[in-house]
C-alpha cells in the first residue's frame, strides 16, 4: 500500500462571512490547497467533502472551482466530519485507485446558536430532563472528571486562558485576545463550570487538503510534503450511561491507540498535538485519553505549563477551537492544517521549534473520534 | 392518543408508566443474555452484548440512586427557565438517567457528586402537548443524610 502524504493544506481565516455561500467559503481553501500543493482542479482524481448543515456541498464547491465529472463522495460525521473526509482520501489513495485526491470541509454558523438544537418529543425536555445543550453536555463530562481527580473550576478555566493566549499569536483565528484568569472566570456562566471563554465560538470556516500517493509526492517533491503516519477513527462502544451522558473519552482513547500503534509512535515523541478542545472542560480529560500523561496528572501537566507555548508538549497552539473557532466540518481539517504548519517551519511566532511529529484529534458527539499523526517528510 | 383517558397525564419518556388509576412508575428494559439496561420500549438486539429478542421488562425494586455528575445551567435554550441543575444519575437498581436535581441549593457548594438521590415521577412543570394533554416525568432529589 503506497504511502500518503499531504502535498498541500490551507484553511480560510475562521470568522463571519454572512454574504458568502458555503460552497464559496469552501472553494476559497480548495483553491488555497491547490496552490499550495502547485496543483490545478484538473489534477485531482477524486472528492471528499464534509458539511454538516448544508447537503452536496462538494458539488457545489466544484462549481465554483472547476467541475469535470469525477467522483465527490459528501459525508457528515458531527464535529469529526473534516477529519472524516481526509480518512477517506487517505483510504482511497491506499487502495490503490488514486494518486491526487481533495478533501475539504466546509460549514457556515453565522446566526446559529452556541447551544446546539433541542431533542424532539411531544413537550420540550430542556430544562425538563436536564439539558441536551453541548455547554451541559460537555460542563457534566468535566465535572466526572472533577470528582475522580479534584480537578478546579480554576484548572478548567486555566485551559482556555492558555488557549486564548495561544491565538493572539495566530492571524487566522477568530478570536485574538488575551482573557486571564478572572476574566474567564468572572464571565457569563454558560453551565457550570463553563463561561462564555471556555465555549468555543461558532464561526464560518472552511479548510481543504490535498492528499497524494507517495510516487505523486516524490514527482512533485518531498520539500513541503507532510507525510500521514497514522489515520485512525473509531465509534464509541456501548457504555452504561450513553446517550443519556455520551461517552467522550473511549472513541478517543480507541483512535488514539490504533493511531501509535499504526504508526508506531510513542505519545512521547509527539512536538505538539492539536485536539478537540470544544468546551475547557474537555481538553484536560483528552490529554488522559490522548496519552499525553498519566491517569489523572492532566491538571498537573497544564499547571506546569508543559500544554502551553514553549512548553514540552504544546496543546493547540492555533488557539483551539476555544479562540480559533469551530466551524463543524472545517474543524477537523483545520487541526491538521495547523499540526502541518508546525511541521513545515511556517508557523512564525507560535512556531514549536523543530517541530517533527504532531498530532491532530476531533471528537463528534454521538460519537465518533479522528486521530492523525503527521510527520515531517 | 385517542384511546386514553383525558384525565390522566401522559408518560414524558418511554420508561414511565401510568398505570389506569394514575399512579405513575419506573420500567426499564432488561437485557436477559447480559444485563444491560435500555431506556428504549422497542428493543430488537442488545447494544452490550448484541444478543436478539433478549429484552424484557424491568421494574426497579428501589428508586434511589447515587448522583455521578451535573452542571448548573445559567443559559439554556429560548424560552427555558434557569438556573437548574442538569444532572445524570446511576440508579441503585436500574440504567442511569437525565434530569433535573431539585430540592437543593444551585451552587457548587452544595452539591456533592455521589450524594445519594431519589428518582421521583411528577408533573412535567406544567409543560402540555398541543393537545393539552399533561405530561409526568422523573426528577432527582436528594436523600437527606440522617
Ligand atoms: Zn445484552
Amino acid at each position: 500500500m503506497s504511502d500518503v502524504y499531504i502535498a498541500g493544506i490551507d484553511m480560510i481565516k475562521f470568522g463571519r462571512y454572512p454574504d458568502k455561500t458555503p460552497a464559496l467559503l469552501g472553494a476559497e481553501a480548495v483553491l488555497g490547497a491547490l496552490d499550495d500543493a502547485g496543483l490545478t482542479i484538473k489534477d485531482v482524481q477524486a472528492v471528499y467533502s464534509g458539511c454538516v448543515f448544508n447537503s452536496m456541498n462538494g458539488q457545489k464547491i466544484l462549481q465554483q472551482v472547476g467541475a469535470f465529472g469525477i467522483p465527490v463522495t459528501n459525508l457528515s460525521n458531527a464535529c469529526a466530519t473534516g477529519a472524516t473526509a481526509v480518512r477517506d482520501a487517505w483510504m482511497a489513495i491506499r487502495s490503490g485507485d488514486y494518486d491526487v485526491v481533495l478533501a475539504v470541509g466546509v460549514e457556515q454558523m453565522t446566526g446559529m446558536g452556541m447551544l446546539g438544537g433541542p431533542r424532539a418529543s411531544a413537550i420540550s425536555t430542556e430544562g425538563l430532563m436536564g439539558s441536551a445543550s453541548m455547554p451541559a453536555t460537555f460542563a457534566e463530562a468535566g465535572m466526572e472528571y472533577a470528582a475522580k481527580y479534584g480537578a478546579t473550576f480554576e484548572n478548567f478555566a486555566s485551559v482556555a486562558v492558555k488557549n486564548h493566549h495561544h491565538s493572539t499569536f495566530n492571524p487566522k483565528a477568530m478570536l485574538q485576545k488575551e482573557t486571564p484568569l478572572e476574566m474567564v472566570m468572572g464571565a457569563e456562566m454558560i453551565a457550570y463550570p463553563n463561561t462564555k471563554f471556555m465555549c468555543s465560538i461558532n464561526v464560518d470556516g472552511a479548510a481543504a487538503a490535498i492528499l497524494v500517493s507517495e510516487r505523486k509526492a516524490k514527482e512533485l517533491g518531498l520539500g513541503r510534503a507532510v507525510r500521514i503516519r497514522a489515520s485512525a477513527l473509531a465509534s464509541d462502544p456501548w457504555q452504561e450511561r450513553n446517550p443519556q451522558m455520551p461517552d467522550i473519552n473511549s472513541a478517543t482513547r480507541l483512535s488514539a491507540q490504533q493511531a501509535y500503534e499504526m504508526s508506531g509512535i510513542d505519545p512521547s515523541d509527539l512536538d505538539l498535538v492539536e485536539l478537540h478542545d470544544c468546551f475547557a472542560t474537555a481538553e484536560l480529560l483528552h490529554y488522559e485519553n490522548l496519552q499525553l500523561c498519566g491517569e489523572g496528572e492532566a491538571v498537573r501537566l497544564l499547571e506546569d505549563g508543559e500544554t502551553a507555548i514553549g512548553g514540552r508538549i504544546p496543546v493547540n497552539l492555533s488557539g483551539g477551537l476555544l479562540s480559533k473557532g469551530h466551524p463543524i466540518a472545517a474543524t477537523g481539517i483545520a487541526n491538521l492544517y495547523e499540526v502541518c504548519t508546525h511541521l513545515r517551519g511556517e508557523a512564525g511566532q507560535r512556531q514549536q521549534p523543530g517541530a517533527k511529529i504532531g498530532l491532530a484529534h476531533v471528537v463528534g458527539l454521538g460519537t465518533c473520534s479522528a486521530v492523525h499523526i503527521l510527520e515531517k517528510a | 392518543m385517542t384511546d386514553t383517558d383525558p384525565a390522566l397525564p401522559l408518560p414524558a419518556m418511554p420508561f414511565i408508566k401510568v398505570e389506569p388509576n394514575g399512579v405513575a412508575r419506573l420500567e426499564f428494559q432488561k437485557c436477559t443474555a447480559c444485563g444491560a439496561f435500555s431506556l428504549e420500549t422497542n428493543r430488537i438486539a442488545c447494544g452490550k452484548c448484541g444478543a436478539r429478542g433478549s429484552f424484557v421488562a424491568h421494574q426497579p425494586e428501589t428508586t434511589t440512586g447515587t448522583l455521578h455528575s451535573y452542571s448548573i445551567v445559567h443559559r439554556s435554550f429560548p424560552g427555558v427557565a434557569v438556573p437548574f441543575v442538569s444532572a445524570i444519575v446511576d440508579m441503585d437498581n436500574g440504567p442511569s438517567l437525565k434530569g433535573n436535581l431539585r430540592g437543593i441549593a444551585q451552587d457548587p457548594e452544595s452539591i456533592s457528586l455521589g450524594m445519594a438521590v431519589n428518582v421521583v415521577l411528577d408533573d412535567a412543570l406544567n409543560r402540555k402537548d398541543d393537545q393539552g394533554n399533561s405530561y409526568v416525568c422523573h426528577f432527582f432529589e436528594p436523600i437527606a443524610a440522617k
